[in-house]
């Protein structure tokens, strides 16, 4: 059906688009006066006034219809299931498998009925959407072809409607923000405030509370499981790993950055920046297997060889290795903050005397110091959010700990955990994972609102 | 008006330090200068050594992966199992048991294995792949049912690996003396007249051995001594100067004595309880080895099968078509959503508030960690507009939204690196400003606009967290044929394989790992290689 009617759409378009550019060309040739617009505007009109109003009748139209087959084939089936949510879920999920022949086992005559019901309404609508796409590009492809004339302005016209495209295209990027913020959003006010929800803890003990373990009763009989969701683990475990990352990054990040800027050879620039870029695109993934293949055992190993118990998956580990992942990224940043100092300041310096390591600490990095606090900061809202290297190299357990030697879990781990495998949507563990979300979208958004705030500052200052 | 009255500059008391002092504290100032430099180019260093580090181990781990070995053995292609009523129905020889064909070569090929332990671990030795890749030849040409043809069998991944040299280093010496064996199979017992094992006690006597009636009890955690005599292999689990009892690995061809060179003391590195491969098996496999029919392989199935789990028989054909259709999707995507909404904003847009918000927004969008996307796309694509799950499609779509700012931000870079009097002598010949941007800045910002939306796509490639949230973590053979089909990705497949305990697939997936950064490379250096070539200082 989708196929079919796009190749109508297509046809269609390409016929109007051919229409229209032989009529009006034939006016251009035959008329004593000039057309206002090239042929090709005509057509491109033409055809933009076939393909939208078809697009948007189908994209409506099948909405429309689904919604209008489901309520009606929901309405055969007795009144508890469809006030209930979750049996008239099923309910449906069984009519679709049906209504697609893929049904498994015998079907009751009410589920019988309603994909019957639910056939008809699809057929019925799938032929109301071709019989309204088409009727409305002959009606298109009539209006574009009647307003040809010489004076019609159709480049302005078919300009707005590009203008329109263009501004819908710069709007998927607040779609996108709202489509993140409302579906992360709605399921954490589930998670906190519907009743529906068993086991949901309220948003004080969520933020305070020190025992992290989303376990549900799987049934009834497994009822004293008792499951908790304190956030304080997840933090201090997220922010144990990521002080690790940036005592690892920050200091080589900055020095290397330095070094980059201020000392090194055009021609080391050239061989040095590529390492840099080469490291930050190492996919994530791979630095996960280089941590829990390679680096854990050498924590571990070094750890037993003074005497120390490593835990297997340290919180050490991990954040070695996500401090690597972060050195390009505070170098590269701190390499344009440090760039964009102003030479006449290091030339003031070294005029009074300075030597080029004197000039770097008391005058260029006090004045690149905003620049490297919102790199800094950029980098750990990185490390906040990153989720790989700890899914593969961190634990599970929620530990309350700051000991780096010992096995911590993240907020990033915890979401990938609930979330991997069949869910119910239904459930507070699972719900869990997107008030997790929720948490991780709105702290790095803030990172990175004050960073942005500081770089805009910083430059200002110099410009 | 008073005067003013000039006052006498204040006297400030110099403290000069004499040429001596100044000499010394410049020497110091000088030293604290290099001591940064050096720092400077040694946390640099160190960043590349990070990145040596990771590289070699990587490589190292994979190239093991990049091999498979075999057997050539000559397997009979039995009618009478194959292809009972002889009318070659391709349904009929699909289903015939091939593995007992491959079994029966194997068995021809190592004679004399009795017991139902030692048969299941000489077959264990093989591949299950080998009937498989039986079964495929047999359908290809059944003319060849009723012959005995030569065939190359793929060896389980154990054996793989212990022709890798990762398992036993087998090494013998000859003995000395004579040795007389009590049976020729089962448990058996070695007497010698003249201590022919003083030696081996001597050797054996640093570990902390129990003893049994005056014998040393061998350990599973130590390296395995074994005697060769009369064509046959013992392994020894007790010893004394003068005795040694045993089980026979390979049956000797008579009991009786064996005086001087014709006996070895055999010793396999490894401690047993330590490998994969035991000492039986580790006899077979050295056998097949000295038959001379083990071959060595590029591994080629690695690159044309879906997973398994069979790490042998695991390819990353299945995780690259997966790949393959996913960035199809995501490319198609956002590479005109994200050039059109470059050109809006750089172009076009009103200066007011809302494409000051939609400017902060994208901003910020790149900025968000990419396991929210993966949210975003459980909430929205599959729970609310229900899509299939662990779909190159859904996958597709979520890596568009997550690459989207990044294009967005490097195509406007590129337009605006345009310089403004192309548009104007492009107005000032009559085009719109439609015009002017579509048919000359567009162009002129094609390189880079290419170089960022490389750059975006090789993010995408190596992205794994958004699509472990849309259920592309699944265990699937099959190689996906269109985009709503259950699917993996190069990266997932790693993550998946990474998870598992059996070596090989610890080897694989470094492999997987070379490939997908392979891949990684390609796209930066086109990506440079346009940067290079195209782009335009105005």
């Amino acid at each position: 059906m989708t196929v079919a009617y796009f190749a109508v759409l297509a046809a269609l378009t390409f016929a109007a688009y051919a229409v229209a550019v032989r009529r009006s060309s034939a006016i251009a040739v035959a008329g004593p006066v000039r057309l206002h617009s090239l042929p090709a505007y005509h057509g491109l009109l033409a055809a933009s006034v076939v393909l939208v109003p078809m697009l948007l009748i189908y994209l409506i139209g099948s909405q429309l219809v689904t919604t209008l087959a489901t309520s009606n084939a929901l309405s055969q089936f007795p009144a508890d299931v469809q006030s209930d949510v979750m049996k008239s879920g099923s309910a449906l999920r069984d009519v679709r498998n049906l209504a697609a022949g893929q049904h498994s086992g015998d079907a009751s005559p009410v589920l019988t009925s309603a994909a019957a019901t639910y056939s008809a309404w699809l057929e019925r609508g799938t032929y109301a959407i071709y019989g309204a796409g088409i009727l409305a590009a002959f009606l298109g492809l009539a209006m574009s072809l009647a307003s040809i004339k010489p004076s019609f302005r159709a480049r302005t016209h078919f300009e707005s409607v590009v203008n329109i495209v263009l501004m819908a295209c710069a709007g998927v990027a607040i779609l996108t923000t709202i489509g993140i913020v409302a579906s992360v959003f709605t399921e954490t006010m589930r998670f906190f405030f519907d009743p529906a929800i068993k086991g949901r803890p309220g948003v004080l003990e969520f933020l305070f509370g020190t025992e992290w373990n989303p376990q549900q009763a799987m049934r009834a009989d497994q009822g004293d499981i008792k499951s908790a969701y304190g956030f304080i683990p997840l933090l201090t475990g997220t922010l144990l790993i990521t002080f690790i990352a940036i005592c690892v990054a920050g200091p080589l990040g900055l020095l290397s950055a330095i070094y980059l800027a201020e000392y090194a050879t055009p021609k080391m620039r050239k061989y040095a920046k590529p390492v840099l870029e080469i490291l930050a695109g190492i996919p994530t993934v791979v630095l996960g297997f280089f941590a829990a293949l390679t680096v854990a055992p050498l924590v571990r190993g070094a750890g037993a060889s003074i005497g120390l118990d490593v835990a297997s998956e340290s919180a050490l580990a991990a954040g070695l290795v996500m401090g690597m992942m972060i050195i390009p990224f505070i170098s590269s940043l701190s390499d344009d903050v440090i760039n964009a100092v102003p030479q006449s300041l290091r030339d003031g310096a070294f005029a009074l005397g300075a030597t080029k390591s004197e000039t770097i600490k008391q005058v260029v990095l006090p004045a690149a110091l905003p620049g490297i606090v919102s790199a800094f900061m950029l980098a750990i809202s990185r490390a906040i959010g990153e989720t790989m290297i700890v899914v593969m190299a961190a634990g599970l357990a929620a530990n309350l700990t700051i000991n780096p030697l010992d096995a911590v879990t993240t907020i990033t781990v915890q979401i990938k955990t609930i979330l991997v495998g069949d869910q119910e949507f239904d459930s507070a563990k699972t719900l869990a994972a997107f008030a997790l979300g929720f948490v991780l979208f709105f702290v790095t958004l803030i990172l990175n609102f004050i960073a942005q705030r500081f770089v805009r500052k910083y430059r200002e200052q110099y410009d | 008006m008073t005067d003013i009255v000039p006052q006498p500059a204040p006297v400030i008391p110099v403290r000069r330090p004499s040429a001596e002092q100044s000499a010394t504290r410049l020497k110091s100032r000088y030293a604290v200068e290099r001591r940064f430099k050096a720092l400077g180019l040694g946390s640099l260093m160190l960043t590349g050594l990070f990145l040596l580090l990771l590289l070699a181990n990587i490589t190292l781990n994979a190239i093991p992966a990049f091999s498979e070995h075999a057997a050539v053995m000559d397997v009979t292609l039995d009618p009478a199992v194959i292809d009972p009523d002889g009318k070659k129905d391709p349904a009929i020889l699909a289903a015939a048991d091939y593995a007992s064909l491959t079994r029966a070569a194997l068995m021809t090929a190592i004679p004399g294995v009795e017991g139902r332990a030692a048969k299941k671990q000489l077959a264990s030795v093989m591949s299950s792949g080998a009937a498989d890749d039986l079964r495929a030849k047999v359908l290809a040409d059944p003319s060849l049912i009723g012959k005995t043809i030569k065939f190359p069998m793929l060896l389980s991944d154990d054996a793989d690996l212990y022709f890798k040299g990762e398992g036993v280093k087998a090494s013998s010496r000859p003995g000395t003396g004579t040795i007389t064996a009590s049976d020729s199979k089962g448990q058996i017992t070695l007497t010698s007249a003249d201590n022919a094992f003083a030696a081996l006690t001597d050797t054996v006597s640093k570990f902390d051995l129990e003893k049994d009636d005056g014998g040393l009890v061998l350990k599973s955690s130590m390296p395995s001594h074994l005697v060769a005599l009369n064509g046959g292999l013992v392994k020894l689990s007790k010893i004394s100067p003068s005795s040694a009892t045993g089980e026979v690995l390979t049956p000797l061809t008579s009991a009786g004595p064996a005086v001087g060179s014709a006996w070895q003391f055999v010793t396999y590195g490894a401690p047993e309880g330590n490998r994969q491969v035991n000492d039986q098996a580790a006899t077979f496999l050295e056998k097949l080895k000295a038959s001379g029919v083990v071959q060595k392989n590029f591994n080629w199935r690695f690159f044309t099968s879906g997973d398994s789990r069979e790490p042998e028989l695991a390819g990353i054909r299945g995780a690259l078509v997966g790949t393959f259709l996913t960035l199809l999707v995501t490319l198609s995507l956002c590479v005109p959503i994200g050039v059109l909404a470059a050109i809006y904003l750089e172009e076009f847009a009103p200066k007011n508030w809302l494409t000051h918000i939609i400017e902060v927004n994208i901003n910020n969008l790149a900025a968000v960690p990419s396991i929210v996307f993966g949210l975003l796309g459980l909430a929205v694509f599959l729970n609310y507009f229900g899509l299939p799950r662990s779909a190159p499609l859904v996958g597709g779509l979520v890596l568009a939204l997550l690459v989207l700012p990044t294009i967005i931000i490097a195509a406007r870079a590129a337009i605006k690196s345009v310089p403004p009097s192309i548009r104007e002598a492009a107005i000032g010949l009559g085009a719109s400003k439609q015009q002017a941007v579509f048919h000359h800045v567009l162009p002129l910002a094609m390189p880079g606009i290419m170089t960022g939306t490389i750059i975006g796509m090789a993010h995408a490639l190596g992205e794994t967290a958004p699509l472990l949230m849309i259920g592309m973590i699944a265990f699937i053979v099959d190689v996906p044929k269109g985009l709503t089909d259950a699917a993996t990705v190069l990266p997932v497949q790693i993550f998946l394989w990474s998870d598992l305990p059996e070596a090989a697939f610890q080897q694989r997936t470094a492999a997987a790992i070379v490939v997908l950064l392979a891949f990684l490379l390609l796209m930066n250096g086109a990506a440079i290689w346009l940067r290079n070539k195209f782009e335009r200082r105005w």
